[in-house]
């Protein structure tokens, strides 16, 4: 099966992420198989399957958190999938992660510098000494993290550990973390969660223009259909490691697979019972 | 998005971020060393000579235990490295250039210039040692890193031991043959001894400065933050493009140079004699306590951790023989009553500003 | 082919002393996944508390621990075993299990304390009277035998009743014995009042007639007239009582232990909850209860180790001594060698890092002994951390 969207004429060159069939199985269990992808510039696509399709292992593959066993990964035309975690940040790909994974106890603000971390120098000497360039680079990377804050809504916590934020701010700080590595590609795992119907909707907002502003590629995990339906271009669909639909929002929600993989097979009802 | 350019390094700049901390170090020393050590007499002296390596060792031991949350051992590994090797360093070569190994010159003379080199030879030949211990340490979590770093002083302290006899004579070391040369002339069990005595208060507190600025110039900086977001969690670190194996090891490589700067302080103080136990496990757990009780983390806390662990037994005398009973009951104590130690991960000066809920700032 | 014999032979009676302590080290890891650096200094307990019930309360008893009989040395064992699990269950409900949810790097602090405070502690000593003094104090002690110090090999080449005459350490020959040349001799004699006593025969070789005086290597506090003796020619590669007692103390604990952990309902419940402690407890399994125990028979195992360890080399070090350390490390090196979590992989650790070692102090170099183990360990840990016989985890992100 190729999943190369229709029409997509566009050279790997053009794609900020590349991915061709990638694959892993855990002790004989095949958690996803054969699984590619095409992002270009400005896109915005959804990962939906039920739980356990497969959809945050996906992530932790592009990611390099677990290692592909076939295919290959391309991130602006650069093979990462041998390379290590960090390195593939650096390279362009930031994720946010499904468990919220802050640095609980350093301070919003820190929260968010930590990632301004790989964007520049930071020799020992430079350090020590508060050389120069390295007290500019220090400003800069604490202009920057206030910018993103203001732009989440955070400015007024950036003192307060993160651990003692609300669920939804550690949602939104975890985005604005992943912002700050300054990525191509952006892998939200199920950002809305855990957030009410108001804060989705700013949500929905707020990744649009993260994407209209900075020209990112965001892929997006979520289990909230309308969210998910509203912003995403196109969605693909795993059910047990593989995909099974692959397609603009209107399609997949007629997709016989798709409603068979999320209410089951319809049943024969017998007469006089309702649903 | 660089805007570094136009903030080029100033004068007052480099006078603000260099030459101040240093004045403040030096006169830092010589206030200990000309008015504080004079003042208070031999017996408080010794003292506070011993609280500065204590504070060396712990305020280094945090850089690894506390900001990258590795969990080392061994840390008297590190530091006895220093003290042999700085120690040796000016034993054999005052040996050499002066035919005696007793001290040579007065305050700020020439030996005490070559206790200097040695010190910080000592510190690098630390520092390498760190590095070699912080390799393995990138794919080991917690637990096992501690069991790794244990086993590293313990190998250390069975090296140490079987170090040929100390050559004790200008001439036999002019003679010295391979035999007695390799392995080093470090005196095997017996120890490591009539090192110069150089280590005065002036010395030991412009270290102990030294070692507090770059503690806390480090911890509030990116590489601190990073140090930091690699305690909290190594994943997330990770995907934020920390280089995590990188990190680790730049802490084990700093903080075991201070370390051994603070054995050849060690090695040079009256009254002592490095020998191989000094690497063992028995020492590394002192400081580890200094650092758990002061708050992994917090250099303020872990000093004064320090200060008060070195100075309780010496003014509880007849409590020596349960010092370390206590120890290990504060240890066991805090760990379910208050497992952030004194401070946290917060430093003295927070608690100043009371709004303020953590974390840290340039 | 000698030298590689006695080797081997002290290898698998250290490696079953190192499996011994490695179980209980893999068996707390196993239910609470941390290492319990208070192990080691269990074990060092069980020797201590095999030393003060060996020359205090044997001799209380009207038993001569020099002379004790089999049954004494059981009974010292058993009551070491008894007291350090108690001592484990102790340590368990004080120390570790406030921290149940607590992060592991505090567990491991908490576990470091409690090493340091059955050191020291064991470093103290107070009279209670009657001779009995507790704990263990500074300094090393001599432990009693216990078993005796015969090789079960040797071959008895001459017996008789010891003549009158002859000065102290000599012993004059009832029957003619012939010392071959190339092997070693030993007399064996027993006293009226019951005690053996043995001395190595210092004569040089050669045929020795009736009435003949032989020179024994010790002194002999009188002439041993009237007293029976038996010369034995020493095996060249000597099975020593020692060493067999040690591995067959070890294997029937280990055959034990494999019942308990694969037979029985409490095996069950405890491999339950090393699989999962949270899903164990919603099947209603007591995990504290099952964690305790872990914790006892762990400590058990150790103080059995300690009591061989003691009548084996003798000297006791006092309880903070590197020595323990040492053992105790190597023997969790063993645990990680064989896969951390793993019993079968402990005792399988075990004996390899005693083969590395012994046969590394022989054939490579005696001094770098303690070292080879560590190098083993790291080599391992790089190479693959879960051991021989563990199983790869990966962390759920």
């Amino acid at each position: 099966m190729n999943h190369v969207p229709d029409g997509a004429s566009a050279g790997p060159l053009d794609m900020l992420l590349d991915v061709r069939g990638i694959a892993i199985s855990f002790g004989g269990l095949s958690a996803v198989r054969d699984f590619s992808l095409h992002m270009p510039s400005g896109a915005l696509y959804g990962l939906i399957g039920p739980n356990g399709a497969g959809k945050t292992t996906v992530f932790n593959l592009l990611t390099g958190v677990y290692r592909t066993e076939t295919g290959s990964i391309a991130v602006r035309g650069r093979r990462v999938d041998a390379l290590k975690p960090h390195q593939i940040a650096t390279a362009g790909l930031a994720r946010t992660f499904q468990n919220i994974r802050l640095f609980g106890h350093l301070s919003v603000l820190d929260n968010v510098r930590v990632a301004c971390h790989l964007r520049g120098r930071h020799g020992l000497a430079g350090t020590l000494l508060r050389l120069g360039h390295h007290v500019a680079q220090e400003r800069s990377i604490t202009r920057r993290a206030r910018d993103l804050l203001a732009m989440f809504g955070l400015s007024d916590r950036e003192d307060h550990q993160a651990r003692h934020l609300s669920y939804g701010d550690q949602r939104r700080l975890e985005i604005a973390r992943a912002l700050a590595t300054e990525p191509k590609v952006l892998l939200l795992d199920e950002p809305a969660a855990g957030m009410n119907a108001q804060e989705k909707v700013d949500l929905a907002g707020l990744i649009r223009r993260i994407r209209d502003e900075r020209g990112l590629a965001i892929l997006l995990i979520e289990h909230d259909m309308g969210l998910v339906m509203n912003v995403c271009q196109r969605i693909t669909v795993l059910e047990y490691g593989a995909v099974i639909a692959e397609g603009e929002p209107t399609d997949i929600q007629k997709n016989p697979r798709v409603i068979e993989a999320y209410l089951g097979t319809p049943v024969e009802l017998p007469a006089g019972w309702e649903v | 998005m660089d805007d570094s350019n136009n903030l080029a390094p100033t004068r007052s700049a480099v006078l603000r971020n260099v030459t101040l901390p240093v004045a403040g170090a030096v006169a830092l020393g010589l206030l200990m060393q000309l008015v504080v050590g004079p003042a208070s007499g031999p017996y408080a002296t010794r003292l506070m000579l011993d609280v500065g390596v204590a504070i060396i060792a712990a305020v280094s031991l945090n850089i690894i235990n506390g900001y990258t949350g590795q969990f080392s051992v061994g840390h008297a590994a590190f530091i006895a490295a220093g003290g042999y090797v700085a120690g040796s360093f000016t034993y054999y070569c005052s040996l050499l250039w002066w035919g005696e190994y007793a001290k040579h010159g007065g305050f700020l003379g020439m030996g005490e210039w070559l206790f200097f080199c040695s010190c910080l030879l000592g510190g690098f030949g630390a520092a390498a040692l760190g590095w070699l211990v912080g390799l393995p340490s990138l794919r080991l979590r917690g637990d096992y890193l501690a069991i790794v770093t244990l086993g590293f002083g313990e190998i250390l302290r069975v090296l140490l031991q079987n170090t040929n006899r100390q050559i004790f004579d200008a001439e036999q070391l002019r003679d010295a043959t391979w035999r007695q040369l390799v392995p080093p002339p470090l005196g095997g069990a017996q120890g490591f001894s009539d090192v110069p005595k150089y280590t005065n208060l002036f010395w030991m507190y412009l270290m102990v400065a030294v070692t507090l600025f770059v503690a806390v110039r480090l911890k509030i900086s990116s590489t601190g933050r990073a140090f930091l977001s690699i305690r909290e969690d190594e994943i997330a670190a990770e995907a934020m493009g920390v280089d995590i194996t990188r990190l680790k090891v730049r802490a084990f490589i700093v903080a075991a140079f201070f370390a051994g700067i603070a054995g050849g302080l060690f090695a040079h103080q009256s009254g002592t004699v490095i020998r191989p136990i000094d690497a063992g496990f028995q020492r590394s757990f002192e400081i580890v306590i200094m650092v758990v009780l002061g708050g992994l983390g917090s250099i303020s806390g872990v000093t004064l951790a320090a200060v008060i662990l070195t100075l309780l037994p010496a003014l509880l005398l007849d409590f020596a023989q349960y010092r370390m009973i206590l120890y290990a009951l504060l240890l066991i104590l805090l760990m379910i009553f208050r497992p952030q130690g004194l401070l946290g991960v917060k430093e003295l000066w927070d608690f100043a500003r009371p709004w303020r809920r953590g974390g840290t700032r340039t | 082919m000698d030298d590689f014999l006695q080797t081997l032979m002290t290898a698998v009676s250290v490696g079953s002393l190192y499996a011994l302590i490695a179980l209980g080290y893999t068996m707390v890891y196993g239910v609470l996944k941390f290492i319990n650096f208070a192990h080691s200094d269990v074990v060092v307990l069980g020797a201590w508390f095999s030393f003060t019930l060996a020359t205090w309360f044997l001799p209380q008893m009207g038993i001569d621990p020099a002379a004790a009989p089999w049954w004494a040395a059981c009974g010292v064992l058993f009551f070491a075993m008894l007291a350090c699990g108690g001592v484990g269950f102790l340590i368990e409900r004080l120390a570790y299990r406030p921290l149940r949810r607590a992060p592991r790097l505090n567990v491991l602090i908490t576990a470091i304390g409690v090493s340091l405070l059955l050191q020291n502690v064991g470093q103290l000593q107070f009279d209670l009277g009657a001779g009995l003094r507790l704990p263990f104090g500074t300094q090393p002690q001599g432990m009693p035998r216990l078993v005796p110090d015969v090789a079960l090999n040797d071959a008895a080449v001459a017996r008789g009743v010891a003549g009158e005459g002859g000065s102290s350490s000599t012993l004059v020959l009832e029957h003619p014995a012939v010392l071959e040349s190339g092997r070693s001799y030993r007399a064996v004699v027993y006293r009226d009042n019951g005690a053996v006593e043995r001395a190595r025969i210092t004569s040089s070789t050669g045929t020795y007639g009736a009435g003949a005086v032989m020179s024994l290597g010790s002194s002999l506090t009188r002439p041993p007239d009237g007293s029976v003796y038996v010369i034995r020619r020493l095996a060249r590669v000597p099975i020593a009582m020692i060493d067999v007692v040690i591995v067959v103390t070890a294997g029937g604990l280990m055959v034990l232990l494999n019942l308990l952990v694969y037979r029985s309902k409490l095996g069950m419940a405890m491999r339950a909850v090393s699989f999962n402690t949270d899903t164990a407890a919603l099947m209603g399994i007591p995990v504290d209860r099952v964690i305790s125990f872990t914790f006892v028979l762990g400590a058990m195992l150790a103080a059995a180790a300690g009591f061989l360890y003691a009548i084996k080399y003798t000297t006791l070090q006092q309880p903070a001594h590197a020595g323990w350390v040492l053992l105790g490390l190597k023997a969790f090196v063993a645990a990680v060698v064989g896969g951390i979590g793993n019993i079968q992989g402990a005792v399988l650790g075990g004996f390899l890092i005693a083969f590395i070692e012994q046969f590394g102090a022989v054939y490579v170099s005696s001094d770098l002994r303690d070292i080879s183990v560590f190098a083993v360990l790291i080599l391992v840990l790089l190479v693959r951390p879960t051991g021989v016989l563990g199983s790869p985890s990966c962390e759920k992100v």
